[in-house]
């Protein structure tokens, strides 16, 4: 199996914390879910400690605390993001977004494999939030991540995985990386689609926080990656045009 | 002096990044960036701010 940065995960589901209804369903969905691993950023303190109660519930969870760097449009803000979040959280894990295009929150590959070399290099543990582009995970590979994460779709737009093909490339060149699905799942059959192809982990959060019962679909999308996990070991039929008897003509009772 | 503390223009009396988190009421798990420079936390207390400068004090919140 294989590990993110020598921790293998309890569940190869990464469940984002954003735009719960309310802070008991985000504890439930977390809980229905089963995710291993919770994604929180970092925003201003408020007055009167809000974040402190947040991250009181969050450790509530007991699960791996993947810091990110959301929103993100430069080397320096994420860099600097990166250290703030290494304090706060007390782990090397960094998930690093740096954002390059307004409507799409398309990465900016470029200044993204720069900051994945100087927050590798201070001894960041890197997850990078990246596109489905060979030839950048290769540099992404070489700056010192372990993990890549290419999106499926656009973050939030629930789309599933917009480029199977490009998806299945990125797996068949770089069989022992640990790949994530990472933002665009709107489904349960989007995330065990991508269990399918062999990905290790799916990384989503609009499409549980936004549904209207978040919980309920907490708990379908940890049945389906188990689903797609189980399918893709199961080494599935190839799909083929034309149709195969499954049941055999021998024997067959002649009744015309 | 005045500072702006997370965007929020501000008359302080504190003279240390450190004296500036007590004086405005921070504390727990919250990092620290001046003029978009992180400082860390064990080098609070010997951070002299200067007038103008830009704090961030930022914590853990919801987010994807």
């Amino acid at each position: 199996m294989r590990t993110f940065y020598g921790t293998e995960l309890p569940n190869p589901l990464m469940l984002g914390t954003a735009q719960y209804p309310s802070p008991a369903i985000l504890e439930q969905a977390f809980r229905d879910s089963g995710a291993g691993v919770a994604t929180v950023p970092l925003r201003r303190e408020g007055a009167g400690g809000t974040g402190q109660t947040f991250w009181q519930m969050i450790s509530d969870l007991d699960v791996l605390i993947l810091p990110n760097t959301a929103g993100c449009h430069t080397v320096k803000e994420a860099v600097t993001t990166a250290h703030m979040a290494r304090e706060v959280f007390g782990t090397d894990w960094i998930k690093l977004e740096l954002i390059g295009h307004t409507d799409s929150l398309q990465p900016d590959v470029f200044q993204l494999v720069e900051a994945a070399r100087i927050l590798t290099e201070d001894g960041f543990q890197v997850f990078p939030y990246t596109t489905d582009d060979l030839i950048v995970g290769e540099r992404l590979l070489e700056a010192g991540c372990e993990v890549l994460m290419p999106w499926g779709a656009p973050i939030g737009s629930g789309r599933g995985l917009n480029n199977e093909y490009a998806l299945r490339a990125m797996r068949a060149e770089f069989p022992d990386t640990p790949l994530v699905v990472d933002a665009g799942i709107g489904l349960p059959s989007h995330a065990a689609h991508a269990m399918e192809l062999g990905y290790d982990a799916v990384l989503l959060n609009t499409a549980v926080a936004r549904a209207g019962e978040p919980a309920t679909m907490a708990r379908a999308m940890k049945l389906a990656i188990e689903a797609g996990q189980l399918a893709h070991e199961a080494d599935p039929i190839e799909a083929r045009d034309m149709a195969e008897a499954s049941t055999p003509v021998i024997g067959k009772a002649f009744l015309s | 002096m005045k500072i702006v503390l997370n965007g929020d223009p501000r008359e302080v009396q504190a003279t240390t990044l450190g004296d500036l988190l007590a004086e405005t009421g921070f504390s727990g798990r919250v990092a620290t960036a001046v003029n978009e420079d992180f400082v860390p936390a064990a080098l609070r207390a010997s951070h002299t701010l200067n007038d103008g400068d830009r704090i961030e004090v930022v914590a853990p919140m919801q987010g994807g």
